[in-house]
Order: C-alpha cells, then structure tokens, then sequence
C-alpha cells in the first residue's frame, strides 16, 4: 500500500515536472525569434469598428468554444448520430414536436412577464391546441391554423425591461450566451423544475428517478439534434467572432432594442 | 410555410410582367445584385433527392504539414463525397472564391447530379482557409497554375481515399466562379498527368481575367460614402436600419419573410445593394489573407514569428483584414511573393497569367468544355462577355439574366447542368 502511493506522489511530481519543463520549451521557443510589426495593424484604422461585442472573458470564451468542439465530437455529437441512427425519422420528428411543446410554457410565461396579451392569447392557444389535438405536441396543427410560435425566454424578458446583455459568455455545452441570457436560462430552468415538480408525472413509478433523469438526457439529445450548428465547421477563421456578432445582435434585434447609433 | 411560399408567389409575380414576354426563361428576379443576393426562391428550385448516401472525407493532403495553433481545428482538407451503389461517373465540383466544401451551392449541384445518378466528390476553393491550412503547397492561393496543381493533388487524394469503395465509369470536373477559372487549368494539367482523363469540365459564371472581377467587385464598394475604408461605419448604419425594420414590423424573428420582405418592400438603396455586396466579400476576402498570413508567417496583418493561440483575440487582425482592398493585398502581398520567387515577373505578365487567355488556345479547341453565364454577370464586362461567347461559340450558354449565381439553383439551370455530363 505504501508503496503504491508513494509510487503514485513520483509520478505525479514526474508528470508534472515534464509538463512544467515542456511549457519551459514552449516558452523559449516562441520567444527565441523575435516578434516584428507587421505591415498593416489597427493603428491604421481610421473608421468606427464594427461587428463588436463587449468580451471582456474572451480568453476564458474561446477556450469554452474550444471544449465545446471536443464535447461535441466525442460525447455529444456520437449519443446525437446514434440517436438518429436508431430512431426513425418520423418518430424523431414527434419527440421534437414534444418538446417543443413543452417549451411553449416557458414562452407562455415569458410573454406574460413582458405583458404580451396577444401573443400570449396566441402562445397559450398553441400549447392547448397542440396538446390536444396536436397529441401532446407530436403535431403541430396551431401552426396551420395560423398561430406562429414566438419564442420567449427570461432572457428576453430582462431585455424588455431594459436590461443590457452585459458581457458576452460562451456556456459549456449551452454554448454561445450573455450574463443576463444566463440568468434567464437559470430563472427559466427554475420555473420549470418547480411547474414539473409540483405536476411530478412520475410520482407514483417507482423509478421516478431515473425516468426524470431520462427525460432530460433525451430533451438534450434533442435540443442539439434540432440544432444544425457544428463548431469550427466554417473554417472561417473569424468563425467565433461572427459566432458573437449574430448571437448578440439576432438577441438585440428580436428583443427589440434600438441600437446605440440610432439613439444618438 | 405557407407564409413562405405566398411571399415568394408575390416577389415571383411581381416581377414577371415585365419580363414574361421577352424571352422564355423563367428565372423571376432582373436585377443583377438582388439576383445575386436572393438566388433562387425555393419553389423554383427543382426537386432534390430526399437521402443521399453522403459522407464527409477529411484528407491528409501534405503529410507532416505543420498547423500553428491557432487553427488547432483544422483537421484536414475537408470534401464531400456522395456515391452511389452501381457504377456511375464521378464529378470533381470546386467551390467559388472563399467557399467550403459545403457551401449551399456546391450542396445543391452535388444533390442535382446524385439524382441523375453520377458520384460527386466536392472541393472547398483554394482561397477558403481550410484549403489553404491544409492543401496548399506555399500557402499563397490565387495563383491559377499553382491553385491548379494543389486541387490536383488533392483530387488525386480524394480519389486514392474512395476508390476502394465505388466503381466508376468516368471523371468530370466542374466548377463555378473562381472554381471554374480553375477547372480550366486543373483540366489543362489533367491532359500531361493523365490521372483522370476528364471527359467534360463545366464552368459556371466564370471570369475571364481575376484581376479584372476583382476590380469589379472592388468597385461596389465605391458606392459606400466616403469610398471603401468607411465600411465600418456603414456597417453600422446598415444594421440600424435592419434593426429599425425589424421594430417596425410586426416580425415573429429574423427569418425568411423578414429577409424576404427587405426586398420587396427594397429597404435597401441600388448603391447600398452593391456595398454590401462588397462588404460581404471583403469579409471573405479577410479570412483568405489571415489564413494566408499566418501559415506563411509573412508579417503582412499578424506580426511576424508571433505564435497565436487557440484563446488569443483575433478581432483587431479582423478589423484589419477586412479594410484591406484586394489591390493593396495584390501589390503588397500576392505579387511580390511570386515576384520573388520568379526574377523578370513584370507586374503587368502576372495579371495576365492569372485569366482565361493565357490557355485560350487549349479552351478554344477542346471539344470536352462548356460554359454557363449570365447576361448581367456584374464580374464580367461586356467586351469579356463577349470574347467568352468568341472563344467558347457552341459550347457557351448565356442566360439573359441571374447576376452572379443567383441562377445558380434554378431548375432549367441545373438541368442544364445535369445534362451537359449526360451527354
């Protein structure tokens, strides 16, 4: 036993004096040659900038964009292709239309919170139509019967009410986000934990757990098959600050913000 | 989609009248940036296959190839490849300037030609980074005989990759735009190399000289006030009055209609059209010269010997990337890297080997090429429309309209298409 641990403290201080000594390297490589101007910098730049966000984290943001693209490749994205593999296409259609429907209360509440009354007439009409007879939302007949989907977040709320998007903030797994669409998603999350707690669907199974736990996995699985976006797939190499710029400004527009040049 | 098809029913009728009796094409939209911007709307596209048997092939086209870290993601050359069952000819489709393998046109010609049956491996353009990351031998794209050998090469890879996995009867090359300059001269190295003996190389909406569209393009950005280095600010000026319209509007989101209804309600000027136009292909232009920059360490945007990482912000190299014109990127970056490289190269010799006249020779007689264009391709002038249609004669199809592209989608084009390798 001692020796195992103590076998265990060298390698880990062998390790670590590798890594230690390979940043060394890295270090002196990169400063061994020196670093010249280059022929056309900012400092040239006599026009407003544009395609901006506040980032004061980029730093912190790109390495997230960066551990998204590793989670997605090997965690999220293989559980998505093997969920589409196995499931048939129509019946993945109807598990979307579930829970898109279920996200019509977070867009019913939302539109209430902004004093929306017809589009909250319309969200709320939706949600029972589509329940009905849209089968608990595997079909969409709201939509035919000409009741568009607005989707509503708290996020959006705090916008409405005023609330700037404060500084850009790329989510683990959420992915690309603001510190108030944080907030929102954590007020949002908490109206629906308490709305499925006090409903509690599977209160009376005896593996309430775990098929809790299952309906949320299946919800993520979802939520990134519906969604089409890949990280890096542009190669673009100003992808993560087109990324921001749409994130931001799609948010702002949809809220209905005027922007700043126009209140000037 | 109800509301989608009813708005692209009413842009379609609205501007048919005035061109229903003139001619036979239905292609609905007249004007050459609207045409270029808007394409073709859904309902004039033709029907595409609902499966394709498609696949994404990420190559290792220079072994050892050193990647900073910056384009820690570029794992490869990335092509698209979609095969059938049986045995079928194989197309090589190269992607216009700064577009991947998956751009919605490449994505469309590919669908179309699966439906008739042929195998299709797509190719990114060389100016789009990753083909620049990953394929190009000095990393300097825009060269037309160097392009041409790269995209060989990687073709030649592409096809050692799947041969195992189809049977082919035949190869043909297309391309469109900048990709189709470049099928010319892949095709003219194919006829020393004999790799693949292309039976027929398709161009859509070439240009004649590169310089010369360039400057074309590079002129939209005139129409901006205060001339090109204010794009910025209108920029800026252009996202208010989105925004506004949004606001004014009783939008559900940023989605078709709303893309649809700014033109039809032409929230956007003519000269405002043809700067963002221009501002669109300055931000393609930018990753281009980054890209280039970097791999290359040539100190042009990115100090040079600097080593940037996968954190490090890139929006200064963006902001300045972006407000370089292509003639300062010509004069200060791409000629005189070839100029080095080739004592004697008079600037003027450079422009011309970079245009179709410099292999109109080969062209004028090689029965296997055909060629699609536009009337009112705004990258073409009328005197090069002109010498196309001289060089080309029987093997050129010119539509009366569609701008650049725009027509693209359209089924009587891609009918065309299909049928031009048919044959």
């Amino acid at each position: 036993m001692m020796t195992v641990t103590r076998y265990k403290i060298c390698r880990t201080v062998q390790v670590l004096t590798l890594m230690l000594s390979l940043t060394g390297c890295a270090i002196t490589r990169s400063n061994a040659v020196k670093e010249e101007p280059p022929w056309h910098s900012i400092s040239e730049f006599r026009d407003q900038r544009y395609a901006e966000v506040a980032d004061p984290w980029e730093g912190f943001n790109r390495g997230m964009y960066r551990f998204n693209f590793y989670f997605d490749k090997f965690v999220f994205l293989p559980v998505v292709s093997s969920y589409e593999f196995v499931t048939p296409d129509f019946v993945e259609e109807r598990i979307s239309g579930i829970f898109n429907n279920l996200g019509e209360v977070r867009n019913l509440t939302n539109s209430m919170f902004q004093l929306k009354g017809v589009e909250s007439a319309t969200t709320l009409g939706r949600f029972l139509t589509n329940s009905t007879l849209g089968l608990g939302g595997m079909f969409d007949p709201a939509t035919k019967f000409g009741m568009a989907r607005h989707n509503q977040d708290f996020g959006k709320t705090l916008g409405y009410w005023g609330a700037s998007s404060g500084p850009y903030l790329v989510l683990p797994i959420f992915g690309p986000s603001s510190l108030r669409d944080t907030g929102g998603i954590a007020v949002d999350s908490g109206i629906s934990y308490g709305l499925y707690s006090a409903i509690d669907p599977f209160g009376n199974s005896s593996n309430a757990m775990a098929l809790d736990a299952g309906v949320t996995a299946l919800g993520g699985v979802d939520a990134r098959h519906q969604q089409s976006f890949r990280y890096y797939e542009s190669g673009y190499p100003f992808e993560y600050n087109m990324v921001r710029f749409i994130y931001h400004e799609q948010r702002e527009i949809e809220i209905g913000k005027p922007r700043i040049e126009e209140v000037e | 989609m109800f509301m989608r098809l009813l708005l692209i029913a009413s842009l379609v009728l609205s501007s048919l009248p005035a061109f229903a009796a003139d001619d036979d094409y239905g292609y609905p939209i007249p004007g050459s940036f609207e045409a270029t911007i808007l394409g073709t709307p859904p309902a004039l596209m033709q029907e595409f296959p609902e499966k394709m048997r498609v696949r994404q092939l990420v190559l290792d086209v220079i072994p050892g190839r050193y990647k900073p870290p910056v384009f820690f993601y570029d794992e490869g050359l990335r092509c698209t490849f979609a095969y059938q069952k049986q045995k079928a000819p194989l197309v090589f489709l190269i992607a216009g300037a700064g577009a991947s393998d998956q751009s919605a046109k490449l994505w469309s010609m590919m669908q179309g030609l699966y439906k008739a049956g042929f195998h299709v491996i797509t190719l990114p353009s060389p100016t789009h980074a990753n083909f620049i990351i990953s394929a190009s031998k000095s990393g300097v794209p825009g060269e037309l005989t160097e392009d041409a050998a790269d995209l060989y090469h990687a073709m030649e890879v592409a096809w050692k990759e799947v041969q195992g996995e189809i049977e082919v009867s035949s190869f043909h090359l297309g391309g469109y735009s900048l990709g189709a300059a470049q099928s010319a001269f892949v095709a003219k190295l194919d006829e020393e190399r004999h790799v693949f003996d292309f039976r027929k190389v398709l161009m859509i909406n070439p240009p004649v000289s590169l310089y010369s569209s360039v400057t074309r393009i590079e002129d939209l950005l005139k129409q901006i006030p205060g001339g090109p280095k204010k794009q910025g600010i209108f920029f800026n000026k252009m996202l208010s009055k989105f925004s506004a319209f949004y606001r004014a509007g009783n939008f559900v989101a940023i989605n078709d209609d709303f893309l649809y209804a700014i033109y039809s309600e032409q929230l956007f000027s003519q000269p405002e059209t043809a700067g963002l136009i221009g501002l669109t292909y300055r931000i393609n232009l930018a990753g281009m010269i980054f890209a280039s920059d970097v791999m290359t360490n040539g100190g042009y945007v990115v100090p040079k010997n600097k080593v940037l990482r996968s954190t490090d912000s890139l929006t200064d190299y963006f902001l300045v990337s972006t407000h370089l014109s292509f003639f300062e990127y010509f004069n200060e970056y791409f000629y005189p890297y070839f100029a080095q490289r080739r004592p004697g190269l008079t600037k003027e010799a450079f422009i011309r080997s970079l245009s179709l006249k410099s292999i109109e020779g080969y062209l004028k007689t090689s029965p296997k090429f055909g060629v699609m264009a536009n009337e009112n391709d705004f990258i073409l002038t009328k005197p090069e429309l002109e010498y196309l249609r001289q060089l080309f004669g029987e093997r050129i199809k010119v539509y009366p309209r569609g701008g650049h592209l725009g027509n693209l989608e359209y089924k009587d084009n891609m009918a065309y298409m299909v049928n031009f390798f048919k044959e």
